[in-house]
C-alpha cells in the first residue's frame, strides 16, 4: 500500500493514508465547485449537517454549501476566533452557539472559502430542522442578508423516543408539497425520482462501509480512534458527498485501510504516528472542541486513551443502528434519516445509546465534553451521565470546551480533569483486581 | 525503616508528608513554592523529615519510663535548637553570597569598607539569632527569608550610619543574594544539627533527667535510617517536579484518598484551593468515583479573596474574622474577581458596611461551590471540607449553614492538618505503589 508522507510545521513524519488524500482532495474539489458556481452557472443551497438531504440536492444538480462545515473548517485553522469577535462587535452575544457567530463573521469577511475565493450568496435556503432550534435563528439571519427563497423542512422531535408512521408521512408531504417545487423552481430542473433512487443506493454502499469502519473499535486493540479520527471518517458522508462515487469509493478504500490495519493488530493514527498503547478504551459524548482539536487530541494519545465510540459520529445518522437509506422507499428513507439524527433523538434515547456503546465496545468509562455554547447538546448532560455511571457501573468525567471560539478552551483545566480521570480509572481498576 | 513521601506542589505552599510502611505518618513539612519547583520540593521534603526524626526521638523517649516525664521538653528543646542550627548554617551562606556578590558589583574604593560592613552586620546578626531561639522567644514566621530579612535591614541600617556608608548597595547586595540562597537546596547533614541541638539543649539546663539516659535515646533515634521507599508527586505544579510519570498523581485522586484516611468514614470531598474548587466523592475504599471542579476560570476560588483583600486593602487572614462580625449578608452576586470589585465599591458607595459585604462575598464563594459540589452528585453522607480557605471561619459558617439547607444534618468534617489532605494522599500513593 503506498502512502504519502507530509511534514508539518517540523514535527515527526506524519503518514497519510491514501483515504486521508482522497478526501482532501474531494473537499477541495467541492470547495473549488462552489465558489465557481457563478462562473458555471450551478445553484446553491445552503442547508445543515444533521437531517441533510444531500441526495434530494444532487437531483437538482445544485451544490450543497454547509456553514456549520466552513465553521469547522475556520475553528481548525484557527480563524474562528476573529470571526466571532466581529459578529459581536456587531451586536450577537457572547452566549450565542459560536457556529452561528463563525459564519456571521466569516459573511463579513467577504465569505472566503478555504481556497481563498469567495462563497457565492446561496440560491436556496433548506432548512431541515433537526433538534436544534437555532438553526431556525440562524437562517432567519441568512435569509434577511441574502433575501433568497428559505424553505423549512419541519422535522417533529422524537419526544417519546420513537418514529411513527405518521411523522414520516408527516415529512414526506413536506417533501412532496414544499421541498420539491422549491428546488425545481430555483434550479430549473424537473424531479427525477429515479434519479434519486440511484444516489440512495449508492449511500447505502458507503454507509455499510462506514458502520463497518466504526465498529471495528470493537477489536482490542482498536485500530481507530472512533471520536479524533471519526471526525474525519463521517466527513465525507455527513457532507456534500453522500449519495456520490467518490464517497463509495472513499469508504471501500478507507475499510481496506483498516482491514489491514487489523491484521497486523495497528493501533489508531494519530497526529504524531501510530498510537503505542492502549491503556484506555473510552466512550465520548458531544462534539469536540476545533480550535485546539490537536492539542485536545493529544491529551488522550499521550495516555494511551482511545476513543472506541462516540456520539458526535452520529450527529449525521445513526446508521450503526441499523438505518439505511433505501432506493425502495425513497422519499420516506429521506423522512425517515431526518427523524432520526442524533440531535432529534430525545435524553432516554441517548442514554440507552451511551449505555450500549460502553457495553459493546467494552469500554472503561463515558466521557462528556459538554459545549459552552450548544444548549441542544448540553442540556441535560449531567443528568445523563449520572444515569450511565447508576446502569453501567462504569466511571464517567465531564469537561467543558466549546465548538470554535478559542476564549472557551483552557487547555490547564482540561488536561487537569482528564488525567485525574484517567487515574481514576486506574484505581477503580486495581480496587477491583484486589477485590478479585 | 522505609518510608513514603508525598509532595503537593501547591501555587502558594508545598507541602510534604512521610509516612512509614505502616501508613502511620512520622513528619510533615512546608514551605512557600517560589520559582524554583526542585527546591520548594526538596525543601518542603527535608522538613518533613525533620520532623519525621522528632517524631522517632519521641518515640525513643517514650520507650524508657524514666525519662517520660522530660519528653516534652527535650523535644521542643531539640526542635528549637535545630532550627537555630539550620538558621545559623543558611545566615552563613548569605554571607558568603553576600561577600561574593559584594565583590563583583564594587569599584574598588568601596569594596573593602562593604566586606567589612557585612562581616560586621552577620557578626550582629549571629548575635541575635541566639536570642531569636532562645527558648520562650516569638518568631513571626519560621521561613528563613521572613525573619533573616527583617533582622538585616535594621542591622545593616546601623552598620551603615555608623560607619558613614550609603545604605542602598548593602540592600542591593541582600536582595540579589537571599534570592539566590533561598534557591538552593537544603543542606543534609541532619543527624549533625540534632546532636548540635541536643548539645544546646542539655547546656541551657532545662532538661531534668538522665542527661546521658537522654543523649543515648536521642542518637538511637538519630541513627534509625530513613530510607526513601518511593515518592509521589501532586498539586498544581506537578508536571514540574523532578519525577517521572509514575511518580505522579492528580490532587484530585491524592485528596480524596487524604481526607479518607484521615476521617474513613467521608464519601464527600471539598477543596477550595487557590486556584480551583473541586467536589469529590470518594467510596469506602477511599477511591474516587466522581469529581467536579470550577471552569477554566478561578471564579470563587481562594485567588478570589486574594483579590478582595487587596481591593479593601486588608490582609487575607483579617477577612473571615471582619466577616464573623457581619450584622446581615450583603448579596453579592459574583463570584467573578473582575465584577466582585466593581460590585464591592458599589456596595461601599451605598455606605453598607464592610463587616457586612465581606459576609456576602463569603457566602458568594460558598454558594458557588455548593454548585459544583451538587454537580458532583451532592453531599451523601459524611463531608469533609479541606483547602486554605477552610481555615476561614467565615466560609466555614456559611458552609454549615448551606450544607445543612440543602443537604441536611450532615457531619462536616475540618481537620486541623488539612493542609497536608494532598500530601497525605500521594505519601499513601507512594506506600501502596511499593507495599500492596
Ligand atoms: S446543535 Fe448546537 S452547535 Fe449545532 S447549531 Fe444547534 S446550537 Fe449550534
Amino acid at each position: 500500500m503506498s502512502s504519502d508522507t507530509t511534514r508539518i510545521d517540523g514535527k515527526p513524519e506524519v503518514v497519510k493514508e491514501p483515504s486521508m488524500l482522497k478526501q482532501k482532495e474531494m473537499i477541495a474539489r467541492n470547495y473549488e465547485a462552489l465558489t465557481s458556481a457563478p462562473e458555471t452557472g450551478r445553484k446553491v443551497v445552503s442547508t445543515f449537517v444533521p437531517g441533510n438531504l444531500n441526495e434530494l440536492v444532487m437531483c437538482f444538480d445544485m451544490l450543497n454549501n454547509l456553514p456549520e462545515i466552513n465553521a469547522i473548517q475556520n475553528g481548525l485553522r484557527k480563524k474562528s476566533g476573529a470571526m466571532i469577535m466581529d459578529a459581536e462587535k456587531r451586536g450577537h452575544s457572547e452566549d450565542v452557539c459560536t457556529y452561528v457567530k463563525a459564519d456571521i463573521g466569516m459573511m463579513g469577511k467577504g465569505n472566503i472559502a478555504p481556497n481563498g475565493k469567495p462563497l457565492p450568496p446561496p440560491d436556496l435556503l433548506l432548512l431541515s430542522y433537526t433538534g436544534c432550534f437555532t438553526f431556525m435563528k440562524w437562517f432567519e439571519l441568512l435569509r434577511h442578508e441574502y433575501k433568497c427563497p428559505t424553505v423549512m423542512l419541519h422535522i417533529p422531535y422524537q419526544g417519546d423516543g420513537r418514529i411513527t408512521p405518521e411523522m414520516v408521512k408527516y415529512v414526506v408531504k413536506q417533501l412532496r408539497e414544499e421541498v420539491i417545487p422549491a428546488m425545481e423552481k430555483v434550479s430549473g430542473v424537473k424531479f427525477d425520482i429515479d434519479r434519486l433512487r440511484e444516489y440512495l443506493r449508492e449511500s447505502a454502499k458507503a454507509e455499510d462501509n462506514l458502520v463497518w469502519v466504526l465498529e471495528s473499535a470493537k477489536n482490542r486493540p482498536s485500530p481507530i480512534d472512533a471520536y479524533f479520527g471519526g471526525v474525519y471518517y463521517i466527513g465525507p458522508i455527513f457532507t456534500a458527498f453522500r449519495g456520490t462515487k467518490d464517497a463509495t469509493e472513499y469508504y471501500e478504500m478507507l475499510r481496506g485501510e483498516i482491514e489491514e490495519r487489523l491484521r497486523k493488530g495497528q493501533h489508531p493514527i494519530t497526529p504524531e504516528g501510530e498510537m503505542e498503547e492502549e491503556r484506555y478504551r473510552l466512550v465520548v459524548e458531544g462534539p469536540p472542541n476545533w480550535t485546539n482539536f490537536r492539542e485536545f487530541w493529544k491529551i488522550f494519545y499521550e495516555e494511551g486513551a482511545v476513543v472506541v465510540a462516540s456520539t458526535y459520529t452520529k450527529v449525521g445518522g445513526v446508521y450503526d443502528l441499523g438505518f439505511r437509506h433505501d432506493p425502495d422507499k425513497p422519499l420516506e428513507s429521506l423522512a425517515e434519516y431526518c427523524l432520526g439524527c442524533y440531535t432529534n433523538r430525545n435524553l432516554p434515547q441517548r442514554v440507552d445509546m451511551l449505555v450500549q456503546y460502553i457495553e459493546e465496545y467494552q469500554a472503561d468509562g463515558l466521557l462528556i465534553n459538554s459545549i459552552k455554547s450548544c444548549n441542544s447538546f448540553s442540556a441535560g448532560q449531567l443528568m445523563m451521565m449520572r444515569e450511565v455511571e447508576k446502569r453501567t457501573g462504569k466511571p464517567a468525567a465531564f469537561i467543558e470546551t466549546d465548538l470554535v471560539d478559542p476564549r472557551y478552551f483552557s487547555y490547564a483545566n482540561v488536561k487537569n480533569r482528564l488525567e485525574s480521570y484517567f487515574q481514576m480509572i486506574d484505581q477503580k481498576r486495581r480496587a477491583a483486581g484486589a477485590a478479585a | 525503616m522505609k518510608c513514603y513521601i508525598g509532595i503537593d506542589l501547591g501555587s502558594t505552599t508545598t507541602k510534604a508528608v512521610v509516612m512509614d510502611g505502616k501508613g502511620e505518618v512520622l513528619g510533615r513539612g512546608i514551605t512557600n513554592s517560589r520559582s524554583n519547583y526542585d527546591t520548594a520540593s526538596a525543601v518542603a521534603k527535608q522538613e518533613a523529615l525533620i520532623d519525621a526524626r522528632l517524631t522517632l526521638v519521641r518515640r525513643a523517649l517514650a520507650e524508657e519510663a524514666a525519662l517520660a516525664g522530660a519528653a516534652e521538653g527535650v523535644l521542643e528543646g531539640l526542635e528549637r535548637n535545630f532550627r537555630l542550627e539550620q538558621f545559623l548554617e543558611q545566615l552563613e551562606d548569605l554571607e558568603r553570597t553576600c561577600l561574593a556578590n559584594a565583590e563583583h558589583d564594587r569599584h574598588e574604593d568601596l569594596r573593602k569598607a562593604m566586606a567589612e560592613a557585612l562581616e560586621e552586620i552577620f557578626g550582629r546578626l549571629r548575635a541575635d539569632a541566639e536570642h531569636l531561639y532562645a527558648p520562650g522567644a516569638e518568631r513571626k514566621s519560621d521561613f528563613f527569608r521572613d525573619i533573616a530579612g527583617s533582622r538585616y535591614m535594621q542591622r545593616a541600617e546601623e552598620v551603615a550610619r555608623e560607619a558613614g556608608l550609603p545604605f542602598d548597595p548593602l540592600l542591593n547586595v541582600y536582595d540579589k543574594s537571599i534570592i539566590e540562597v533561598e534557591n538552593r537546596p537544603p543542606a543534609g547533614d541532619i543527624g549533625g544539627k540534632f546532636l548540635r541541638a541536643l548539645g544546646r539543649v542539655l547546656a541551657e539546663g532545662g532538661v531534668h533527667a538522665d542527661h546521658e539516659a537522654v543523649r543515648a535515646a536521642v542518637e538511637r533515634a538519630l541513627a534509625v535510617e530513613l530510607e526513601e521507599g518511593y515518592v509521589v508527586g501532586t498539586g498544581y505544579g506537578r508536571v514540574r517536579l523532578p519525577f517521572s510519570k509514575e511518580h505522579i498523581r492528580s490532587e484530585i485522586l491524592c485528596h480524596g484518598l487524604g481526607a479518607h484516611l484521615m476521617y474513613p468514614g467521608t464519601r464527600t470531598v471539598l477543596d477550595i484551593g487557590g486556584q480551583d474548587t473541586k467536589g469529590i466523592q470518594v467510596d469506602e475504599n477511599g477511591i474516587v468515583v466522581n469529581f467536579q471542579m470550577n471552569d477554566r476560570c478561578a471564579a470563587g476560588c481562594g485567588r478570589y479573596l486574594g483579590y478582595i483583600a487587596d481591593e479593601m486593602n486588608l490582609g487575607l487572614h483579617e477577612l473571615g474574622p471582619l466577616a464573623m462580625q457581619a450584622k446581615k449578608t450583603i448579596r453579592i452576586n459574583s463570584t467573578c474577581t473582575v465584577f466582585a470589585g466593581a460590585e464591592l465599591r458599589d456596595r461601599l458607595a451605598l455606605g453598607e458596611r464592610r463587616e457586612d459585604i465581606l459576609a456576602g462575598l463569603h457566602r458568594a464563594i460558598i454558594l458557588r461551590a455548593m454548585s459544583i459540589l451538587s454537580r458532583a452528585g451532592g453531599v451523601q453522607n459524611e463531608f469533609t471540607f479541606t483547602g486554605g480557605v477552610a481555615k476561614n471561619e467565615a466560609a466555614v459558617r456559611e458552609l454549615r449553614k448551606l450544607v445543612k439547607e440543602n443537604y441536611g444534618d450532615v457531619k462536616i468534617n475540618i481537620n486541623p492538618d488539612s493542609i497536608y489532605t494532598g500530601a497525605l494522599g500521594a505519601a499513601e500513593f507512594a506506600r501502596r505503589a511499593v507495599e500492596a
